[in-house]
């Protein structure tokens, strides 16, 4: 047993906690306003790595753990939950796939222009008749000489409005059910493909969400990825490792909200003390401390494992249950404390609430991953 | 970073948890129901090592780290959770305070036979008056040519019956705040010392919780243990090592109820399936795996910290006060699962949700961990983000 996080992880940690907190901080709450973050973030986050992160270095990634993933998404969350969105997104879910399935040749022309920041990359998957029901898409791709049409609709696409290339999922065999279902990648530029209404958020506002509309849109045969027909497989590992991922976005919020909230009680004042002298304040503290450190111990539980290979379906999806209903929890109890102030807008801490309930629905809702661990349970697959 | 067990440690645990299958939980009911350990039982954990997991060999321990010991009381609690405290309270709360604080020859005299089990120890801090304010205690300890002359009335003390060896805190100095305790080592049998009240609980009820009446009981000089004047020191620096291991006894319960409302659900049959089928039920098992996971999570590096050397505290006590409300939670989703059958003492639910209840008070109360929690963070803010 180690519970040492690796020398160079923690150095890695230290310049995005840096970077988080000079070159965020100071903007998150226009960006939040606007519902939108400036090219020169996202160039900036490129120079720093962190929009390959996961990526072999032979196409321009930074050939990093999910460990140091999971460790770079809860310091950007930190200080902004959207951009954190933005890059898990790009890496956990656009990258992801494209690592997992693209052939040599997809990889050697788009994953550099992805780990670049040239391009952002996004995934679809979701549309407005399924969400959780994923395998009940409708989005389908047919077949026209060796490539196929794609015509359909897609709801809730993160990265959507800037991204110039998108990996998504259409079905294949009317008649196949998750069997039936393969990706494809399209271009931004791709007749037919049209990027739609962007979504007016409750939180998550510095990250895009926009509905993608597809009509006949023509994809060569070189855009599958993967092998045809198998592509909801892929998705249900990219999600699996995607949770993760979301994981530690919600244990970076929690801890913006504690760490506001610990430098708020002891400053205010009430009843002649500072109220970080009161029980009351003190107790909600100890349990926001106390819920954080268990869920960043189960993302990292999670990461380490996928790091050996082993199989991390219950694991991922404990780390991301856990810490996505601890993050509410915890971004709650971090507007009580401030009070009055925590209501307003002034503060960051009524932010990460809204950022923190995403959480708890994108990338597989609570109901369905308390579905997963049941089913791993009862299978035999995660022992107690 | 790795929060697997190494290959010894798992050969280890499989060989505890074998044991604990075939000798501890086939009586787990039995001893819940006559409040009492059996014959033999603390012979066959001796045998096995339990008694002195990390006492070093050169002491006659088993000369295995923190990390293994705790596993060895997770895997006792989850059969048996009296069984789990038994040990814990002997080896957390009396052998680590004599290594980490006895002088050698102390730990000569007293570690060998406390590891092998032949004498059983038990720690004695709280009184009727002092629990949570445990520095209020009022025990006396008065130094006289011949000893320390002991007088006054300790309550709640785990193991009171079986113990030989009594880890002791009482008063040196009543008019000097900061250095008013001492801790002693004491033998049970020496005269003047009795027990006094034994308690009926609501669970871990073959763990035996008496008072201890000291009247005039007079102790050798070389029974101090560390400092004179160190007695909280030494009592909450052991308490630290304490609160892991009923994180670890909650833990076992914890998987005890899991394991055993699991198991239940995918037999029981209504409206046509086995239960497992339903949502309702399939939230608390995952509610409850997920509690688990964290749980264990805390405390394995609450022990690995201990093992390395390093401050631990805070670490313990979030460790400590999660596994404990867990264990609530988790037992009473389990009973729930059971339905009426689970009310019922011939099952084990409802035995799993009485022995549950009390991690969330020994060893300091939920209510002192938030305390030792939110102190160190108010004191140590970049504890949180230490990773």
């Amino acid at each position: 047993m180690d519970f040492d996080l690796p020398e160079d992880i923690v150095a890695l940690r230290d310049v995005v906690r840096r970077f988080a907190t000079e070159a965020m901080r100071p903007y998150a709450r226009d960006w939040d306003r606007d519902q939108y973050v400036p090219d020169e973030l996202v160039s900036q986050l490129a120079e720093l790595g962190l929009l390959g992160i996961l990526t072999p270095e032979n196409y321009g990634g930074a050939g990093l753990s999910y460990l140091a993933n999971a460790v770079i998404i809860e310091e950007l969350a930190r200080q902004d939950g959207g951009v954190a969105l933005l890059v898990a997104a790009h890496n956990g879910l656009c990258l992801s796939h494209l690592n997992l399935a693209a052939s040599e040749q997809q990889k050697r022309k788009y994953l550099p222009k992805l780990t670049s920041g040239r391009m952002l990359g996004s995934w679809a998957l979701t549309e407005p008749g399924c969400g959780s029901d994923a395998a009940a898409l409708t989005t389908r791709a047919e077949p026209d000489g060796s490539g196929w049409r794609l015509t359909g609709h897609k709801q809730f696409i993160t990265n959507g409005q800037r991204a110039g290339i998108f990996v998504v999922m259409a079905r294949t065999d009317p008649q196949g059910g998750r069997r039936g279902i393969s990706a494809f990648i399209v271009e931004r530029d791709d007749k037919g493909f049209i990027v739609g209404k962007k979504e007016d958020k409750l939180g998550m506002r510095s990250s895009d969400t926009v509905t993608l509309d597809l009509e006949e849109v023509y994809v060569g045969p070189e855009r599958l990825v993967g092998k045809l027909n198998e592509g909801y497989l892929d998705t249900l590992k990219v999600l699996e490792r995607g949770r993760i991922g979301i994981g530690a976005l919600s244990v970076g919020l929690a801890r913006g909200a504690l760490e506001e909230s610990i430098a708020y009680a002891k400053q205010r004042v009430a009843f002649g003390q500072p109220i970080a002298e009161h029980q009351a304040i003190q107790f909600m503290l100890a349990d926001m401390a106390t819920a954080i450190e268990a869920a960043r111990l189960l993302v990292y539980d999670a990461a380490t494992s996928l790091d050996r290979g082993e199989d991390i379906a219950a694991k991922a999806a404990i780390a991301k249950l856990f810490a996505s209903e601890i993050a509410t929890c915890a971004c709650l109890d971090g507007i009580q404390i401030h009070g009055g102030y925590g209501y307003t807008r002034d503060l960051p801490v009524e932010r990460y609430l809204r950022d923190a309930k995403l959480c708890e629905i994108g990338e597989g809702s609570s109901q369905i991953i308390r579905m997963v661990i049941a089913r791993e349970l009862l299978r035999g697959r995660y022992v107690i | 970073m790795d929060f697997r067990f190494n290959d010894e440690q798992r050969q280890m645990r499989d060989a505890v948890r074998d044991f604990c299958v075939n000798e501890v939980a086939p009586k787990a009911e039995w001893r819940d129901h006559e409040g009492r350990f059996e014959d033999g039982l603390i012979e066959k954990l001796g045998q096995m090592g339990l008694f002195g997991t990390y006492v070093p060999e050169e002491y006659g321990g088993a000369g295995q780290d923190v990390i293994t010991y705790i596993m060895t009381v997770e895997e006792l609690s989850r059969a048996c959770a009296a069984t789990g405290i038994l040990v814990s309270a002997h080896h957390s709360l009396c052998v680590d305070p004599i290594l980490n604080f006895g002088t050698e020859q102390q730990k000569r005299k007293y570690l060998p036979k406390l590891a092998s089990g032949e004498w059983i120890g038990c720690f004695s801090l709280t009184e009727p008056g002092s629990g949570s304010d445990a520095g209020a205690a009022r025990c006396s300890a008065v130094e006289t040519a011949d000893g320390w002359l002991i007088n006054g009335t300790k309550s709640f003390v785990t193991n009171g019956l079986q113990a030989h060896v009594i880890v002791l805190f009482a008063v040196t100095e009543p008019d000097n705040p900061r250095r008013r305790l001492s801790a002693f080592i004491v033998e049970k049998n020496t005269p003047g010392c009795t027990i006094g009240k034994v308690e009926k609980k609501m669970g871990i009820r073959a763990s035996s919780t008496t008072e201890l009446i000291f009247e005039n009981c007079l102790v050798p000089k070389d029974a101090l243990l560390g400092e004179r004047g160190r007695g909280l020191h030494v009592a909450l620096a052991t308490l630290d090592g304490g609160r892991l291991g009923v994180a670890a006894q909650a833990i076992g319960i914890m998987e005890a109820a899991l394991e055993t409302a699991l198991n239940y659900s995918k037999q029981r049959v209504q409206f046509g399936r086995p239960i497992c089928e339903f949502q309702a039920i399939q939230w608390k098992l995952a509610d409850s795996a997920v509690a688990i996971a964290a749980a264990r999570a805390l405390t394995y590096r609450g022990a690995w910290l201990k093992q390395q050397g390093r401050p631990y505290s805070a670490e313990a006590a979030a460790a400590k006060l999660f596994a404990s409300e867990a264990s609530s939670r988790v037992t009473n989703m389990a009973l729930q699962i059971f339905g009426g059958y689970g009310y019922c003492v011939d099952y084990p639910a409802e035995r799993l949700l009485r022995d549950a209840k009390i991690t969330e008070l020994y060893e300091g109360t939920s209510e002192i961990q938030r305390l030792v929690i939110a102190r160190h963070i108010l004191n140590n803010p970049e504890w949180v983000r230490r990773g």
